[in-house]
């Protein structure tokens, strides 16, 4: 496991650094800006919380873009599917689970369905999903009728308003850590199994100490305002199985090898197509989460929800350092990517930056995150 | 006064003298073929004469017209008269006829491109060499045969008086070959001076006025086609021994490992055209079969079939170890045992941003690491097998695949396939542009690999290599088998008889 880390950061560990001192900066000049607001547990949580869409889909974004694929749709199937939930327990009065796993259905089943369209009969990915982008706006239109319907489900809203209970958070950190600490120790284990050497034990328990404090700090910066936001978790979540997916299966090696060099893949035995179809039922699951969290977080499904949260997923991407070439990206960098764009809408807001210059101001940053690795790239 | 004169070429890159010192002329209204084997040469002196290789970057003079000329780019040596159709055509398919012969030479004033003249030009052009072709046609929805028609009809719109053809007939039809042939001594008495590239001496011998032979980036003569035999030309043309580079190795022959009957491949994109033509073979564990065959003679093409990888129509038989088998995808020929090495390492064999160990362990992922999760540990164990057996020069399994030479990179890409197991492996061009040392490695590795009992497929363009390994060889011409030799008979001058469609 420690190996499969080193290779994984060692590949685009340079980008990752940078983009760590760069949120830093960031931090630091909002928290100076702000009077001493931005860096408060209270402003921090909201942050998360407000990053938590966006990261949901920018995880399955950064498979889809991995494999040399893009997906415009996520922001309308988003709306859809977050309709579909509402319209389900609203004017259908299905119960809470019913209306929870249709939304998600529906959301895989259009990501199966544009995934076979590009994968079987060779549509580029950016044609079918440009369709999408807009079948889908006009299907939540259509379905809600235009209107916008109030959440009445208290269960429902919690999902994106809620908090864990502060020792519940102390509970899951503990496991987190124990779980952290069992990795080094099957890692460093490994090590002797396969007669590699001799085992470090004290060199894996070091390796533990970011991890473990990340943990602590974390759960203690949640805990001292209102504990950890439900959003948040969901987003931890699911960032620790897209991380597990793309580093250690066999599904994700394929993904960076077909997304580096398709013929390649397909000559080594990979079914491309096979693989295609399911990264993108992959990144339907995780939109039809994403919708699950939006529509609870507003308390109500509008006909625009979700306008343009596919470009904040793909820019999270590419600010974590994902080609849209393909064979390039991590989850992690793509999280940190949302968490800078979040920092940003944040810090502004606390700013009072107008609209307008708030999007300006997003826009030259994607390009100079670019830019800035395309000159390091010429350069090295 | 000759046309053109190219004396004393020098052309060298990193470790290799591709021409040394090769002269050529050419008389207005000649015809003069240029052949050799694959690599002799005679692309690279073309490339000088086109300026693609600009002035300063070789030695020697090229005189036009008794002028001496210093190409910088293709414009140079197109406006002195030089025009080039490659084998690969580059005309653009979604643009009509017309637009293609005067892609940029439009007529045209301001800007404004005046269409009454360019399709009146065009259809004059067209009709001149009696082609019945619609300027407003789109080349995309012409056959190939009529597309390289277009192309020299382009080359004649600038001018030229000198043409090159480069394989022109690779692609085309009997009929179409004809047609060609009628244009081109049209040309002739027009006092074109043509150069013409050709594998085929029967069209060569057909055409020709003089032929000069390439050998290893020298000329090893020019002389009147009339006073020249097939025989003496295929002498020319292979001319050198093979040399001691290859280890004697004695192959203990086995059982038939695969059989191969009926394969038929047809060409992606043009319908009913057959690359390979109905070939049966079989290759036993233990032996190297190779196949010779000159560019285009579907060699790589058969390979890609029967592993399944082919994307177009085929159908075969295939038999492994005697018994049936269906293969319709590499990982179904993965799962039979056969591994293949493929060509162009670049572009079919690595992903270049990546490790070498992610590289190795990419076919036989399932195998190594389990079906659904990796493990990373038992990869680097497995890559470290043929990192030191294979002595790939890398500081870890964890170095870019792109940064390795050559030699390195082929290596990691046989590597692949010997982590899964093969019984049967497929080597196409296993030693294209890599340096002699690692030549070496690769072949004292074939070897081995037939003494412990695989079946291998060896294709190669270089004929020492391939009768300096093989068994068995047989010989592909156009995708037919044009010949089947032991070890003992295949002679280079037989080998090159059936390559050249000339037994």
């Amino acid at each position: 496991m420690s190996d499969i880390k080193t290779s994984m950061f060692s590949r685009s560990s340079l980008r990752a650094y940078i983009m760590i001192v760069v949120l830093a900066l960031i931090w630091i000049y909002f928290h100076w800006a702000t009077n001493s607001i931005f860096l408060t547990p209270r402003n921090l949580s909201n942050l998360m919380t407000q990053m938590s869409v966006t990261g949901v889909l920018a995880v399955g974004m950064l498979m889809v873009i991995v494999s040399g694929n893009i997906d415009l749709s996520v922001g309308s199937v988003l709306g859809f599917a977050g309709g579909i939930a509402a319209f389900a327990l609203n004017d259908l009065g299905y119960s809470l689970p019913i209306a929870i796993v249709l939304a998600i259905v529906v959301a895989v089943a259009i990501g199966v369905f544009q995934g076979a369209l590009t994968a079987y009969l060779s549509i580029p990915a950016f044609i079918v999903t440009l369709g999408g982008l807009l079948a889908w706006r006009g299907g939540v239109k259509w379905l809600l009728g235009g209107n916008t319907i109030g959440l009445s489900d208290e269960t429902f809203k919690a999902i994106g308003q809620n908090n864990i209970p502060l020792n519940v958070g102390w509970a899951l950190a503990a496991v987190a850590i124990l779980f952290v600490l069992f990795m080094a120790y099957r890692s460093a284990r490994s090590v002797k199994d396969y007669g590699l050497g001799e085992v470090n034990y004290t060199g894996e328990f070091l390796k533990t100490i970011i991890p473990v404090g990340g943990i602590i700090v974390f759960i203690w910066v949640m805990n001292a305002y209102q504990g950890v936001p439900i959003p948040v978790l969901i987003l931890v979540v699911v960032a620790l199985i897209g991380a597990f997916i793309t580093t250690s299966t066999t599904f994700g090696r394929y993904l960076y090898a077909i997304g580096g060099n398709a013929d390649a893949a397909r000559l080594s035995g990979i079914n491309n197509k096979r693989n295609i179809l399911k990264v993108y039922g992959i990144l339907g699951a995780l939109t039809g989460v994403a919708a699950l969290i939006f529509t609870a977080r507003v308390g109500s499904a509008a006909p625009d929800a979700g306008v343009l949260k596919e470009l904040d997923a793909i820019a999270a991407c590419v600010i974590g350092g994902a080609s849209l070439m393909g064979g390039r990206g991590t989850v992690f960098g793509a999280c940190l990517g949302a968490l800078i764009m979040a920092s940003l809408d944040n810090g502004m807001s606390l700013l009072n930056v107008s609209d307008f210059m708030q999007d300006i101001i997003k826009g030259s940053i994607l390009v100079a995150a670019v830019g800035l690795d395309m000159v390091g790239k010429k350069q090295s | 006064m000759s046309l053109l004169e190219m004396k004393d070429i020098v052309k060298e890159f990193p470790g290799v003298r591709a021409l040394d010192g090769v002269s050529f002329t050419l008389e207005k209204g000649e015809f003069h073929s240029l052949v050799g084997e694959n690599g002799a040469g005679k692309s690279t002196l073309m490339k000088v004469l086109s300026g693609v290789y600009p002035a300063g970057t070789y030695e020697g003079d090229i005189l036009i017209n008794s002028e001496p000329r210093h190409f910088r780019n293709i414009r140079d040596s197109e406006n002195a008269g030089v025009a080039i159709i490659f084998q690969e055509l580059s005309l653009v398919k979604e643009l009509t006829v017309g637009e293609n012969i005067f892609l940029g030479q439009e007529p045209a004033r301001l800007g404004i491109i005046n269409w009454t003249e360019l399709y009146h030009r065009a259809s004059k052009l067209l009709s001149d060499l009696h082609l019945e072709i619609d300027p407003r046609e789109q080349v995309g929805n012409l056959g190939i045969g009529q597309q390289q028609l277009v192309e020299i009809a382009k080359a004649l719109s600038k001018n030229a008086s000198i043409l090159v053809l480069d394989e022109p007939t690779a692609a085309l039809t009997e009929s179409e070959v004809e047609t060609l042939f009628i244009i081109l001594r049209k040309l002739k008495s027009r006092d074109v001076g043509m150069i013409y590239i050709s594998h085929k001496l029967d069209e060569v011998f057909e055409m020709s006025d003089r032929i000069t032979v390439l050998r290893d980036g020298k000329t090893v003569g020019t002389q009147p086609a009339s006073e020249l035999t097939k025989d003496q030309v295929i002498a020319q043309m292979v001319g050198r021994e093979v040399g001691d580079i290859f280890p004697k190795s004695k192959h203990e022959l086995g059982d038939v490992a695969l059989e191969v009957k009926d394969l038929t491949v047809y060409s992606p994109d043009v319908a009913d055209k057959k690359l390979v033509d109905n070939i049966s073979f079989s290759v036993r564990k233990g032996e190297v079969l190779g196949i010779a065959g000159l560019m285009g003679a579907g060699r790589t093409e058969l390979l890609m079939a029967i592993f399944g990888a082919w994307q177009g129509k085929y159908h075969r038989e295939i038999f492994v170890e005697g018994k049936p088998v269906s293969i319709t995808s590499p990982l179904g020929a993965i799962e039979h045992k056969i591994g293949f090495v493929t060509e162009d390492r670049k572009r079919f064999g690595l992903i270049l941003p990546q490790t070498i160990l992610d590289n190795m362990t990419l076919a036989g992922l399932r195998s190594i690491s389990g079906k659904f999760l990796t493990n990373r540990t038992r990869e680097t164990i497995a890559a470290n097998g043929p990192m030191k057996s294979l002595r790939i020069k890398a500081n870890s399994p964890l170095t870019i695949t792109g940064t390795l030479s050559g030699g390195n990179q082929q290596k990691v890409v046989l590597g692949k396939w010997l982590l899964t197991g093969p019984k049967i492996l497929f080597l196409d061009e296993p030693t294209r542009g890599i340096d002699v040392g690692a030549k070496q490695e690769i072949y004292t590795e074939i070897n081995k690999l037939a003494e412990q009992g695989m079946a291998i497929v060896l294709v190669s363009s270089e004929l020492p290599e391939v009768l300096g390994l093989s068994d068995r060889v047989i010989v592909l011409h156009e995708g037919k088998m044009t010949g089947e030799f032991t070890r003992a008979d295949a002679t280079p001058e037989r080998v090159m008889h059936a390559a050249t469609g000339s037994a």
